[in-house]
């Protein structure tokens, strides 16, 4: 396995990152082909356009309902799951998440554990911390497997080794997977990650998983999945521990199957997934398979943040079905990895200033022509060309006291602010105006051949020889 | 103060002051899922399903061990897991043993047996508990008899569905049977083999659960 750390990359290098994506036409090709790929699927899904818009409109109301109660609905779980014997814990931060899972592995004094796809503990960056305290981490979803065993982090929340082709994917295997000849017949690869994996799921002391849903009143915690390494890393292991983000809860046992169907459909355009996995409780004593031991780990990190502000709370409405980064045209372009954060696209671009500060992702927010189709095919409708706008404000105004972010004001440039002033001005006195455009004219040649970013791609601004004011006097 | 106090104090500090009354799901599923006949709702459950990649057969409640022995012989397979402590999986112990098919039976903790489990098994069969119409998926609760790993660790999977317990949709079953008075420890909706398409988006079967998927279809009076 890859032991070397693969950290945050700070938001400064995104435009070198979305350049070089931009510059490879095969990795153009293959975000292209594959977005559009799940836009049809999805598209195929929803024939009925009332359909979607009511169910829309009711998993947005399920999902603002439950947060509207959070915190009573948190100690509903943990009470109802601690019924069912499943042990909960809490973590205000990654490294808290991760003491507490590495806790967990010594006890039991686990060597290996085998990993369903978790976005959470991608979050965390458990696999860092679990091979630096000498526990094997390994990934079972096909796509994290391919990535991981590429030392790379996913491109895609739902389809994670999306940016590799075939081609690639068999020269990893070939180089990295003892016994195994170049093929790149995906029956085949498939077949040997089911093979070198299915040792694993034997072998393993400990079966990772994240949660889609947490259902508070009956204390059930539901995956969905569709290749069956989320139901052996559930069930095989001795020991099961769980980890997902406080909000994605909800109250009644009602809300999942709307859910469900907003989130299959949204994500790959399936009508259902393969599994759907709902644990309500360890191995009971007449039982003769299931993990001995479930644990639940609810992580913070920042989503409290984003709870605290009516506006901001809707970013927490997300169940990660990846419909936005499919239908984005800015993440169809430069893929996942650009971003440099765990959750790309425009759910990263909303999710992700909470969790890293606004210091770090300061310009995410930025990265979007604002066309607004991610917030239309959001499945709980968030508003997220809104909350990007939100974020814009957040990031690039004055510092002010008491700001609902962390790193409030951390892009602020005095000069930047003056000149829109400046700007705003002009425009708002006609004689400032008519100096400004005669100026303009006058000293034309003054504009600089290099005008930054603009030329990289145009022509430089140039102001015209006359106003059209003058030609329209010359006209009489 | 513990994390868990100081993430609620910092949530219910910051709690809405009024919350939104409780969603109506019910009234949603009223009106936009059709409820249909028996009929209607097995050939739903199997065209969804068939499109999933499962095989199904229409059997009766005389003929489907017979079913049951082509679809091993068609493969190949002379070992099958069985529950011998239900009805359905007596039965077809019974008969398969008498055609030449080795009964395996789940009869002790996984602990004792994984290796053989995961290596030396090559197919399960186990009966659902109901079934889904619109989503074509079977609904398993697992249990002393047929456990959990007995529907996902054999490469083939043998499923006996009695096409009187097809509901119209995933809500109604959970209703109509009281899901959240009484979940078992592990539930589970399977719609088909698994698979996965993490590979240029190439849809292959067979990822780490069964590669094949097939239903004994047991119709009431077929």
């Amino acid at each position: 396995m890859n032991a070397q750390p693969i950290h945050f990359k700070p938001s400064e290098g995104f435009r070198g990152r979305a350049k070089a994506v931009v510059d490879n036409p095969f990795l153009r090709q293959s975000f292209r082909g594959a977005m559009d790929f799940l836009m049809t699927k999805r598209a195929a899904q929803f024939p009925d356009a009332e359909e979607l818009d009511s169910l829309r409109t009711l998993g947005e109301h399920i999902r603002q309902y439950n947060l509207g109660k959070l915190p009573d609905l948190l100690v509903q779980l943990e009470e109802n799951l601690a019924r069912n014997g499943i042990h909960v814990h809490w973590a205000e931060t990654p490294d808290e998440a991760n003491a507490i899972i590495l806790g967990i592995c010594q006890k039991h004094s686990a060597k290996l554990m085998v990993k369903g796809k978790s976005m959470v503990s991608e979050e965390i960056e458990l696999n860092h911390a679990a091979e630096a305290a000498g526990i094997g981490a390994l990934e079972s979803d096909m796509g994290e497997y391919i990535v991981q065993l590429a030392g790379e982090k996913p491109s895609h929340i739902i389809m994670p080794a999306i940016h590799k082709t075939k081609e690639e994917i068999a020269t990893l295997f070939h180089e990295k997977v003892p016994g195994v000849d170049y093929t790149d017949n995906v029956d085949a690869l498939i077949q040997i990650g089911r093979r070198v994996l299915r040792q694993k799921f034997l072998e393993a002391d400990i079966g990772l998983s994240g949660v889609n849903f947490a259902v508070a009143e009956t204390g059930t915690l539901c995956l969905v999945e569709n290749e069956g390494n989320g139901r052996m890393c559930t069930t095989a292991p001795p020991v099961h521990v769980a980890i997902t983000g406080i909000e994605k809860i909800v109250e009644k046992l009602e809300h999942v199957p709307p859910l469900l169907s907003l989130l299959t459909r949204s994500a790959t355009g399936q009508n259902i997934s393969t599994y759907f996995n709902m644990i309500s409780g360890p191995r009971k004593p007449h039982e003769k398979d299931g993990p001995q031991e479930v644990h639940l780990v609810l992580l913070d990190n920042g989503r409290s943040q984003a709870y605290a502000d009516d506006q901001l709370r809707k970013t927490l409405q997300c169940i990660r079905c990846g419909a936005c980064m499919n239908h984005c045209p800015v993440y169809t372009r430069i893929g996942g990895h650009a971003y440099g954060t765990t959750y790309p696209g425009p759910i990263g671009k909303i999710i992700s200033p909470h969790m890293l500060g606004l210091e770090a992702t300061a310009t995410m927010a930025t990265a979007s022509s604002l066309c607004g189709a991610c917030g239309e095919v959001c499945p709980v409708r968030i508003p997220i060309p809104e909350l990007l706008m939100r974020l814009r404000e957040e990031s690039f105004s004055a510092p002010h006291e008491n700001p609902a972010m962390r790193g409030q004001g951390a892009g602020y440039k005095p000069w930047v602010t003056a000149i829109w002033r400046g700007w705003a001005a002009v425009y708002r006195s006609p004689s400032l105006y008519r100096l400004a455009t005669w100026l303009g004219s006058r000293f034309a040649w003054l504009m600089p051949s290099n005008q930054g970013p603009w030329t990289t791609v145009r022509v430089p601004l140039k102001p015209a020889p006359k106003r059209l004011r003058d030609m329209l006097k010359e006209r009489g | 103060m513990s994390a868990r106090d100081r993430i609620l104090a910092k949530l219910r500090n910051a709690m809405p002051a009024e919350n939104r009354p409780a969603p109506d799901v019910a009234g949603w599923f009223a009106g936009h899922r059709p409820v249909e006949g028996k009929a209607e709702k097995a050939a739903r459950f199997r065209h969804f399903i068939e499109l999933a990649h499962a095989e199904v057969h229409a059997v009766s409640s005389a003929n489907w061990v017979q079913k049951l022995w082509e679809v091993l012989a068609a493969r190949e397979i002379r070992r099958l897991l069985l529950a011998p402590g239900t009805e359905h999986g007596a039965r077809a112990m019974n008969q398969l043993s008498q055609s030449g098919i080795e009964c395996r039976a789940y009869d002790r903790a996984i602990e004792q047996w994984k290796e053989e489990m995961f290596h030396y098994i090559p197919a399960g069969f186990t009966a659902a508990r109901a079934a889904v119409a619109e989503t074509g998926t079977l609904i398993l609760w697992p249990d002393d008899h047929e456990p959990r790993l007995m529907s996902l660790v054999p490469p083939v999977h043998v499923v006996l569905l009695d096409s009187t317990r097809i509901y119209n949709t995933f809500f109604e079953a959970t209703q109509q049977e009281g899901w959240k008075d009484g979940l078992p420890t592990n539930a589970l909706l399977v719609s088909g083999p698994s698979k996965t398409a993490d590979i240029q988006v190439t849809l292959a079967y067979g990822a780490h659960g069964p590669k094949e998927l097939v239903v004994l279809l047991m119709g009431e009076d077929a």
